[in-house]
This record gives C-alpha cells, sequence and structure tokens, in this order.
C-alpha cells in the first residue's frame, strides 16, 4: 500500500502546481491538503464571491431564481403534477409490453442513490452547525422549488439524448445544448456544452468523489480512532478501481440493492427518534422558523442561515446542476415529459423528507449549544460556527446526534455513510466518464484514463481536511449549475410546449392507464 | 371449436415434461398450444447507471437469444407433430404474466411442469405452480 501512496504522490504534486514548499516535518495528509487548499483557492472564491458590498454569494441567487422562475413558468407544476408523477412511479401508464426496459421506478431509483447521501447526512450537518437550526427552513424551501429546475432538466435529458443503432443512449446537458440550441437556431450550444462538460468532470472529481471520500474516512476514524487518511482513501480506491476499471459488476450491483434498505433504515430511525421526543417536536420547528428569520444569534443573522440552508440543499439534491439529467435519460418512455413528472420526486424524497430528517434529529437531540439565558446560539471561539456539545461537525455531528438516543447507530451509520459514498461516487464516474467521452470521444484508453483520474482524486479527497474539500465540491457543482441553468432558460419553452401538449391528451383520455 | 391451452416454458427439464404432456392431449382433443415463456423481471429492482444504459440492449439480445436457443427448436418440433403452435415471450413476475396471457389469450387451461423443490425455500419464496394452482383464471395442469 506504502508503495501505490508513493507512486502516487508525483501526480498529486502535479496536480497541485506545486504551490506550497512542503516542510520536513509534516505528514502526507497536511501536505496534501496545503497543495490542494492553494490551489484551487482561486476558483471556490470565484464561485461564492458576492454580489459587490453585501454579504450574499452570487451563485445562491443564481440558483433560487432559476428554481422560482421554473416553478411560475410552469405553474407550480411540483404540486400540480405531484400526484400524477407518483401514478408514473407506480407504473399505472406503463405499457406492459414494455415490460424488461427501464422503469420509471428504476431510472428514479438510481438518480436517487447518486443524490441520497453524505449531503443528507453530512451536508445537513454542515448547513446546520453553521447555519443554525433555521438553515432547515431555507433547506426544505429551495427542495420545493428545486422540483421545478429537476423537471426542466430531465425533459430535456430525454428529449434531446442520442440513442445509438446498438440500443444504448447517451444523454444529458452536454447533448440538449447542442441538439436543442441547434433546434432553435440559437448559437454558442456547443461552447456551452463543452463548458458544462468540463465543469461536470471537476464536479464528479469534487462533490462525487472527494467529499464523499473524506467524509468516509472521518466515519470510519469516528469509529475505530483517528489514522492517516491516505489508507482509506487507497482502500476506497482500490474498491472503486476494481468496479470502474476492473468491471467487477457484482460490488456495484450490491451496493446499489443496499443503498436503498440504508436508506429506509436511516429514515426509520430518525422518524423513531422524533416520536420518542415528539414533545420537542414545536420547539424544533420553533427555532426552524425563529431561526429562519433571525439567524439566532449565527454568524450572517437571516443571510447566513439562507446561504447555508440553499447550499446544502442545491449540493444535495443536484437540482439545476445537470447531473440528474444524465442519469434519467435513460428510460425508456414515448413521452419525455413523464421521466420530467417523475424526476420532480427526487428533491422532494432527498431534501424535504430525508434531509429535514436528519436536521430534525441534530436540534431535537440538543447537539447545538444554546444560551439558556439569551435564548441565542452560542458560537465556538473562532466565531465561524456553533458550538456543538461535542465539538463535532459533519458527518460526525449527525452520529452523534443519533448515538444519543441509539449507542449503536454510529455503527450503522458508519455502514450506511461508506455505502451511500461509495454509490455516490459509482453514479458520478459514469457522470463525469459521459462529459469526458462527450469532449474527447469514445474510446477504451480515453476512458481509462479518467478512470484512473477519478481513483486517485479518491486518495486526495480522503487524505485532505474537511474545508478545502467541501469549498472545492461545492464550487465545482455549482459551476455546473450556472451553465445549465444558463441553458435551461433559453430552452424552456420547448418543456412547456411538451407539457401542454401531454397535459390536453392525458385530459382528453388520449393518454390512457394500463392499470 | 380447438381449445388454446397456454404451457408454460423455460427450457428446463420439469417444462419439457408439461409440453410432452400438453402435445400428447393436444394431438387426441385437437387443442392448439401456445407456448408462455416468460423471463423474471421486476420494474421495482434496482439497478447501476450503466445497467441502465444498456438495458434496451441487453433486452433486445435476451429475447433473441431465448427465441433462437428455446422457442423455435420446440415449435419446429410440435409441428412436425402435426400439432397447431404459436409462442409469447414477457417479461414479468412469472405466474402473474401467465395468468394475464390466458386471459387476454382466452385459454381454456394452463399447464405447467413443476421444479420439484420442497421445504423451506418454497415456503419462503413461494413457486410459480403454487401461485398458479392459487390466482389462475383457468383450471391449471400441473405435471410433475
Amino acid at each position: 500500500m506504502s508503495t501505490r501512496a508513493t507512486r502516487l504522490f508525483p501526480a498529486v504534486m502535479l496536480s497541485g502546481l506545486l504551490a506550497a514548499a512542503p516542510v520536513a516535518a509534516q505528514t502526507l495528509d497536511d501536505k496534501v491538503n496545503e497543495i490542494f487548499a492553494s490551489s484551487t483557492g482561486w476558483f471556490v472564491s470565484f464561485i461564492f464571491s458576492n454580489f459587490p458590498g453585501t454579504s450574499f454569494p452570487w451563485i445562491v441567487a443564481w440558483l433560487v431564481i432559476a428554481a422560482t422562475v421554473f416553478t411560475f413558468y410552469f405553474g407550480f407544476v411540483q404540486f400540480r403534477a405531484f400526484p400524477h408523477s407518483i401514478a408514473l412511479v407506480k407504473g399505472d401508464y406503463s405499457d406492459p409490453n414494455d415490460a424488461g426496459e427501464v422503469s420509471h421506478f428504476q431510472a428514479l431509483a438510481t438518480a436517487l442513490s447518486g443524490t441520497v447521501g453524505l449531503g443528507n447526512i453530512a451536508g445537513v450537518a454542515v448547513a446546520v452547525g453553521i447555519g443554525g437550526p433555521g438553515a432547515t427552513f431555507w433547506m426544505i424551501l429551495a427542495g420545493l422549488m428545486g422540483m421545478a429546475s429537476k423537471f426542466t432538466e430531465c425533459t430535456l435529458g430525454v428529449k434531446y439524448r442520442n440513442e445509438y443503432p446498438d440500443g444504448t443512449v447517451s444523454g444529458g446537458p452536454m447533448y440538449y445544448m447542442t441538439k436543442g440550441f441547434a433546434e432553435r437556431n440559437l448559437p454558442g450550444g456547443k461552447v456551452l456544452a463543452v463548458l458544462f462538460a468540463i465543469f461536470c468532470i471537476l464536479g464528479s472529481l469534487g462533490g462525487g468523489n472527494m467529499f464523499q471520500a473524506n467524509q468516509a474516512h472521518a466515519q470510519i476514524a469516528n469509529v475505530v480512532g483517528d489514522y492517516p487518511g491516505w489508507i482509506t482513501g487507497v482502500v476506497f480506491a482500490g474498491i472503486v478501481f476494481a468496479v470502474i476499471i476492473g468491471g467487477l459488476k457484482s460490488i456495484a450491483s450490491v451496493t446499489e440493492k443496499v443503498v436503498p434498505f440504508m436508506g429506509i433504515i436511516y429514515v426509520g430511525a430518525a422518524l423513531i427518534i422524533l416520536l420518542m421526543n415528539f414533545q420537542y417536536i414545536g420547539t424544533a420547528f420553533g427555532q426552524i422558523f425563529e431561526g429562519a428569520f433571525t439567524g439566532l444569534g449565527i454568524a450572517g443573522g437571516m443571510v447566513g442561515a439562507l446561504i447555508q440552508g440553499f447550499r446544502r440543499a442545491a449540493f444535495s439534491n443536484e437540482a439545476g446542476v445537470g447531473s440528474a439529467a444524465i442519469a434519467h435519460s435513460a428510460v425508456r418512455t414515448k413521452e419525455p415529459i413523464t421521466e420530467g413528472y417523475v424526476s420532480l420526486l427526487e428533491p422532494f424524497i432527498d431534501t424535504v423528507v430525508i434531509c429535514t430528517m436528519t436536521a430534525l434529529v441534530i436540534i431535537i437531540t440538543g447537539q447545538l449549544v444554546t444560551d439558556p439565558e439569551t435564548g441565542l446560539l452560542v458560537l465556538n471561539e473562532a466565531g465561524t460556527a456553533i458550538q456543538t456539545i461535542d465539538g463535532n461537525s459533519g458527518v460526525a455531528l449527525t452520529s452523534a446526534a443519533f448515538s444519543s438516543v441509539f449507542g449503536w447507530f454510529r455503527y450503522i451509520l458508519a455502514i450506511a455513510v461508506i455505502l451511500f459514498a461509495f454509490s455516490t461516487m459509482i453514479s458520478w464516474s459514469y457522470y463525469g466518464l459521459k462529459a469526458w467521452t462527450f469532449l474527447f470521444g469514445e474510446g477504451h484508453a480515453k476512458e481509462v484514463t479518467y478512470k484512473v483520474i477519478f481513483c486517485i482524486f479518491v486518495v486526495i479527497g480522503a487524505a485532505a481536511n474537511l474545508g478545502p474539500v467541501i469549498d472545492f465540491s461545492d464550487a465545482a457543482i455549482f459551476a455546473m449549475a450556472v451553465v445549465n441553468i444558463f441553458a435551461l432558460y433559453f430552452l424552456m419553452p420547448v418543456v412547456k410546449k411538451e407539457m401542454n401538449s401531454y397535459m390536453s391528451r392525458l385530459r382528453s383520455g388520449e393518454i390512457k392507464k394500463f392499470v | 371449436m380447438s381449445r388454446k391451452i397456454v404451457v408454460g416454458f423455460d427450457g428446463s427439464e420439469a417444462s419439457r415434461r408439461a409440453l410432452d404432456f400438453a402435445v400428447k392431449r393436444a394431438k387426441l382433443q385437437g387443442d392448439n398450444i401456445l407456448i408462455a415463456h416468460i423471463l423474471e423481471w421486476s420494474p421495482y429492482s434496482f439497478l447501476t447507471p450503466s445497467e441502465i444504459e444498456e438495458r434496451h440492449r441487453r433486452r433486445k439480445e435476451e429475447l433473441e437469444r431465448a427465441e433462437s436457443a428455446i422457442i423455435t427448436p420446440v415449435i419446429k418440433a410440435i409441428e412436425a407433430e402435426g400439432v397447431p403452435v404459436t409462442a409469447m415471450m414477457k417479461y414479468g413476475h412469472i405466474a402473474e404474466t401467465i395468468c394475464k396471457i390466458s386471459e387476454s389469450e382466452k385459454a381454456e387451461l394452463i399447464i405447467i411442469g413443476r421444479m420439484g423443490t420442497s421445504g423451506l425455500s418454497s415456503r419462503i419464496f413461494g413457486s410459480v405452480a403454487g401461485t398458479l394452482a392459487q390466482i389462475a383464471p383457468v383450471p391449471v395442469t400441473i405435471v410433475p
């Protein structure tokens, strides 16, 4: 293992552009961390720069405005079409003769296993740990609005996908940017597609990879005690390598089958904890509403809570980012819009249900320290985050919250985190690969190159500190959203046409239920 | 008027016995045979992104393989005996799909073989023959 790490180190140094002068006494983890932080800092500060003279990042406004525009443009489709979405997932409108093809349920489940993951466990803990209970309110709101963004991008993903003669399909923002823009005689589709593909590759290495490896390591270290992060990284990279390069499909398919059950266990445990503490639920919601508009003493007040909530919601459900459009585009359907309806359930399940559970458990179990006299939250010494009972943050905070009720839950959570991290990595390696082949063309050598890079970043992610990794992960994923949402504005009339035509045929009875 | 008999057939020993039994009956009574080949499939299973991408191609391959390796040879053999025969390939839950086919094709009898599993596994997972006996819309003959 150590030889592998030393062989890998030159690559790490290169990618870090030799930015930091290593000090002899530093550990490998420290070096990786330092190089990483200094080489990605400029990108992070650009994406998260504030509007001049305010403390409000433009990227957060960009996402929220888009979700609001889509919500109004499609007439609150996320609420009106919700029952129809459920009927589609149940298969009420699926032709039995198409059995054996990818069902709506399967496309939704696969897309969900790419998004349900650390964002729901660690990301929410970060949001609540910095933004206070009020961040939950903004997170739920962002989740509800994000349903409209998801609806738009997934419909387009199916409509403009490429279908090859051998029956395989490739879809995603790259394809609707090129084909959709050409169809509407708009210039610049190709430029957008290339930009998106670049950011998608970065995002696949950041949020889809390093953040996962990082938090998986934190979780294992939390259970077995501290040890160097690169060890976790090398083990994880080895398994990912076996699956995506070695073609060891069995590991991936076992994970895909276990992950949904882990999700159910997670939500089930959260519900039990909430029921056991039902007398505090009212207080918790009180804190959430009050905190949403006052901040309850956190750094940045209401805006601070709002930014944390929106950021973590977007990072968790990926609405507007464009990744889901890649996952959903392979479904078998004659109507692209049906996949849009199905996909709008994704932010709902991911953010409005699962993320909210995590937040409520953290708040209800009293992990955040409040001043008994003022009722305000107490900040840590640096004033950057809220004081927690044991000084936990990220996934360790969630773990502490669940374990305060069920002592054994930290082990379950550790397994869940590792599996979620792994399934998210597999999904994102696929998204990144699709972007990579879009840029460089298909071919064995090209695909293996990407996959090897992906595995190297697993090690970097596990070794670096949470701060720089989480910043870079967010920045790369939000950069995808910048390009994707820009394209969505130009293509949203296409979706509206599809929606109106489908809805009128549904009402006239031309589209029938099979069940 | 000749009756239509649905025979559940997957190429296994048990299903061959059922088909032989059905052919004998059909010959004597002038019935015709509908071979139902069901590929086990649930729309609620979980797939990885790359499995999803390849699914449509795989389905085509699976159907082609089933047709050439399983269905075509037996159809030829039955036709040679002078019994009118057709075949259907469907994806789905085996017992439920056989029932649906019997209804839509207005069959009067279902004939299936049984695997002969007993004990724990069939108690937990059920068996096709047992399920059909419970839910079939027409009489079922189970060939041992």
